[in-house]
């Protein structure tokens, strides 16, 4: 670090300018679009929501649903784990009573004694719910730190599975459920998606689950974002960096950390609606809602980058699209066969899981900065390098 | 207080079964520990990683599980005897733990704990998906001298290879008690669980320690996982089912109070006989809990009303918040 060896700047003229220089960047470092390159990727990416649907096949829009799904449970553990430090097993808890509360108010009365409601209405229950879930599951985790709120949290899990199998009306037993058939905003059905009756033939469900389940990962994306670039977010922070310190100055632990839990359980039930709509059928065990899918949440957020909501994204997109990449290449992979392709596709994922942590631990979000520090550091004169390239967070 | 009354309900609890029907109450006790001497195992090799390094390891799941197919293996594929085969599966797996240690877990020191919990049950679901791929045509179970044979005492039956389990375990048990009380080594694992760094000045090879851990852990998580996979309660076989067992461990392990090797075998007693218990009693005394499931998660009840009372658990140290 040259910067420290140099003399201390005097402090009479100078404090002024730089404090305001400082001011300013803090200012623009929270900013939704800091730099026009970020409208430039806005306008991308909503160009590839508008045309993707009309140009993929079934299979890699599904894929593509899933990832989507993934992204937005993947951003409410992001919110919980990565910036309130609250580690969690229950995601996948979440995804099945969203997804069990879907079923039972969506699916039609002639269904296992479905209720027949719109998509609007078991939406908002299912957010409901879980956010009222959450707020139970929360309240343990003000007493339980690292190790004991794993393993708490993993209890919570499977005692979810067992309650949903105990309770006929909602999941009808081990059998399962089948899922809601129609989705329906207003006029739009997003089954069968044609607005404006601009196509010959309406596109196909996997295509408009696309439109649907993008754009609320934008709503959640944003919703996340602006609840860490603001007040709340660096409370969060600062319970995770050190929770005893933050409630001495001021922070309520109560609020934050059991708020942290609702604001992602809520997150995790809506993606749980998504999650049933996707699969359509549904059984309340460990092999659908357990332990794996809880980790594949968690994966997701290692392997973007842990505390960042992009990186949340583009995890979701790799861990979501890993299994069928893989499965489409297996004729291309020697030594696989058709019965060892899913033991194949665990051992990657858990090697990506694994390799992630050990060598790039902040995850693609961190390979990205680390990228950018090395480039802004090439360009700069040697005896400044070192003092910039941590600034950005 | 609490925590007695909670005991003397539970303890009253037992008496009124055992007087209730005492040869059913017998049988199903007697599987109980069965099953409690194998969550001890895995509880033992849970506490002295965590005494180690200060993480709970889900690799350890794992490693019972992977432990059962290596045997599963020798004795099977190969025609190796019994007691060979598991003696060879304890080497493999504590050759695999260090090397966990060496290339993964050493690598992580001063991350963040979730982190390295997360690696952990990475390693956990490499192994389990490593066994998909290696072994896809396995039998249900590890041919072992005892299947389907019971002993008698009086008119309760218990499988042999129950009995076996209870043996084996307690004999593993005791021996590890006794490298921890008596020896030099167990005196270091003491110190090093204490403070690294204090262990470090007085000459104790701390990474001599945590490599020793390890190779345990793997050791005892054979044993539990050949077991199980040779058809001990609560009868799972050889399959993905015995990680279900080895998970069931962990709230063994908060009962117990996570550093606390006393702890772990009580914990995993406690566990193993409830358990059974449930798997007996509960759709006869408690018919609206449902037909089946509710023993799996009554594990999780018991801890969670244990951390309700101590939040270290029975046996744990006292967990000091410093700013």
């Amino acid at each position: 670090m040259a910067s420290t060896l140099a003399p201390p700047p005097a402090a009479d003229a100078t404090d002024p300018p730089n404090r305001s220089v400082l001011e300013a960047r803090a200012r623009r470092e929270i900013r939704l679009f800091p730099t026009p390159s970020y409208w430039v990727g806005a306008a991308v990416l909503l160009a590839l929501y508008l045309v993707l649907p009309l140009v993929l096949s079934d299979l890699w829009a599904n894929v593509l649903v899933l990832a989507g799904i993934t992204a937005i449970g993947g951003l409410g553990l992001n919110l919980l784990t990565g910036y309130a430090g609250q580690a969690s097993l229950g995601t996948a808890a979440f995804v099945g009573i969203g997804a069990f509360t879907a079923s039972y108010l969506g699916r039609a009365t002639d269904v296992n004694n479905g209720l027949g409601q719109p998509f609007v209405v078991y939406l908002i229950a299912a957010i409901l719910v879980g956010a009222a879930v959450g707020f139970l599951v929360g309240l343990p985790a003000l007493r339980l730190r690292g190790s004991y709120l794993v393993i708490v949290t993993l209890g919570f899990l499977f005692v979810t599975t067992y309650v949903l199998t105990q309770w006929k009306t909602v999941s009808n037993g081990n059998l399962g459920a089948p899922m809601p058939v129609g989705v329906q905003i207003g006029s739009i059905d997003f089954t069968s998606f044609d607005v404006f009756g601009m196509r010959d033939t309406p596109l196909g469900r996997n295509q408009g689950l696309f439109y649907l389940v993008w754009i609320f990962v934008a709503i959640t994306a944003l919703l996340v974002k602006n609840i860490v670039r603001s007040r709340p977010g660096r409370a969060l922070q600062a319970v995770r960096d050190r929770d005893v310190a933050a409630e001495i100055v001021g922070v309520s632990l109560f609020r934050y950390k059991v708020g942290a839990f609702v604001v992602s359980s809520a997150i995790g039930a809506m993606a749980g609606v998504f999650y049933g709509l996707y699969i359509q059928y549904l059984t309340p065990n460990q092999q659908s809602i357990g332990l794996t899918l809880s980790v594949q949440f968690l994966a997701v957020i290692i392997v973007g980058g842990i505390g960042t909501v992009y990186g949340t994204v583009v995890g979701a997109v790799i861990i979501g699209g890993l299994p069928t990449i893989i499965n489409e290449f297996s004729n291309h992979i020697p030594y696989l066969t058709a019965s060892t392709v899913s033991a194949f596709q665990g051992i990657v994922f858990a090697l990506l899981l694994v390799v992630t942590l050990l060598l790039e631990p902040w995850g693609f979000a961190g390979a990205v900065r680390r990228f950018k520090t090395r480039k802004l550091r090439r360009t700069m004169v040697p005896g400044s390098a070192g003092s910039t390239g941590a600034t950005t967070g | 207080m609490v925590l007695a009354g909670v005991g003397v309900v539970l303890l009253a609890i037992l008496v009124f079964l055992a007087f209730d029907g005492p040869q059913k109450f017998f049988t199903l006790f007697a599987a109980g520990i069965a099953l409690g001497a194998v969550y001890a195992l895995v509880c033992l090799g849970f506490v002295v990683i965590y005494r180690a390094t200060g993480i709970v390891n889900f690799a350890q799941v794992g490693m019972v599980v992977f432990g059962a197919f290596v045997t599963y293996n020798a004795v099977y594929t190969w025609g190796w005897n019994f007691w060979l085969s598991m003696l060879f599966s304890a080497a493999v797996l504590a050759v695999i733990g260090i090397g966990f240690e060496r290339f993964a877990l050493r690598r992580m020191t001063g991350k963040p704990i979730f982190s390295i919990i997360l690696l952990t049950i990475g390693l956990y679901l490499l192994l389990q998906s490593l066994i998909g791929a290696i072994w896809t045509n396995a039998k249900d179970t590890i041919p072992n001298p005892w299947i389907g044979k019971t002993v008698s005492l009086g008119s309760v039956n218990i499988l042999q290879v129950d009995v076996v389990t209870m043996v084996l375990g307690a004999a593993v048990l005791a021996s590890f008690f006794a490298l921890f009380r008596y020896t030099k080594v167990g005196l270091g694992m003491r110190a090093t669980a204490i403070d690294q760094e204090a262990a470090l000045a007085q000459g104790i090879s701390v990474p001599g320690i945590v490599a020793l851990s390890w190779a345990i852990a793997g050791a005892v998580a054979v044993i539990a996982g050949t077991m199980l996979g040779s058809g001990a309660t609560p009868k799972v076989g050889l399959g993905l089912g015995i990680s279900a067992v080895a998970l069931q461990a962990l709230p063994a392990m908060v009962i117990g109070g996570l550093d606390s090797p006393i702890g772990a075998v009580i914990g995993g007693l406690v566990i193993g006989v409830a358990y059974e218990m449930a798997v007996g009693y509960q759709t006869q005394y408690i018919p609206s809990l449902g037909t089946s499931g509710f023993a799996d998660v009554l594990p999780y009840l018991l801890m969670v009303l244990v951390l309700l009372i101590r939040p270290s658990g029975l046996f744990g140290t006292r967990d000091v918040q410093r700013v």
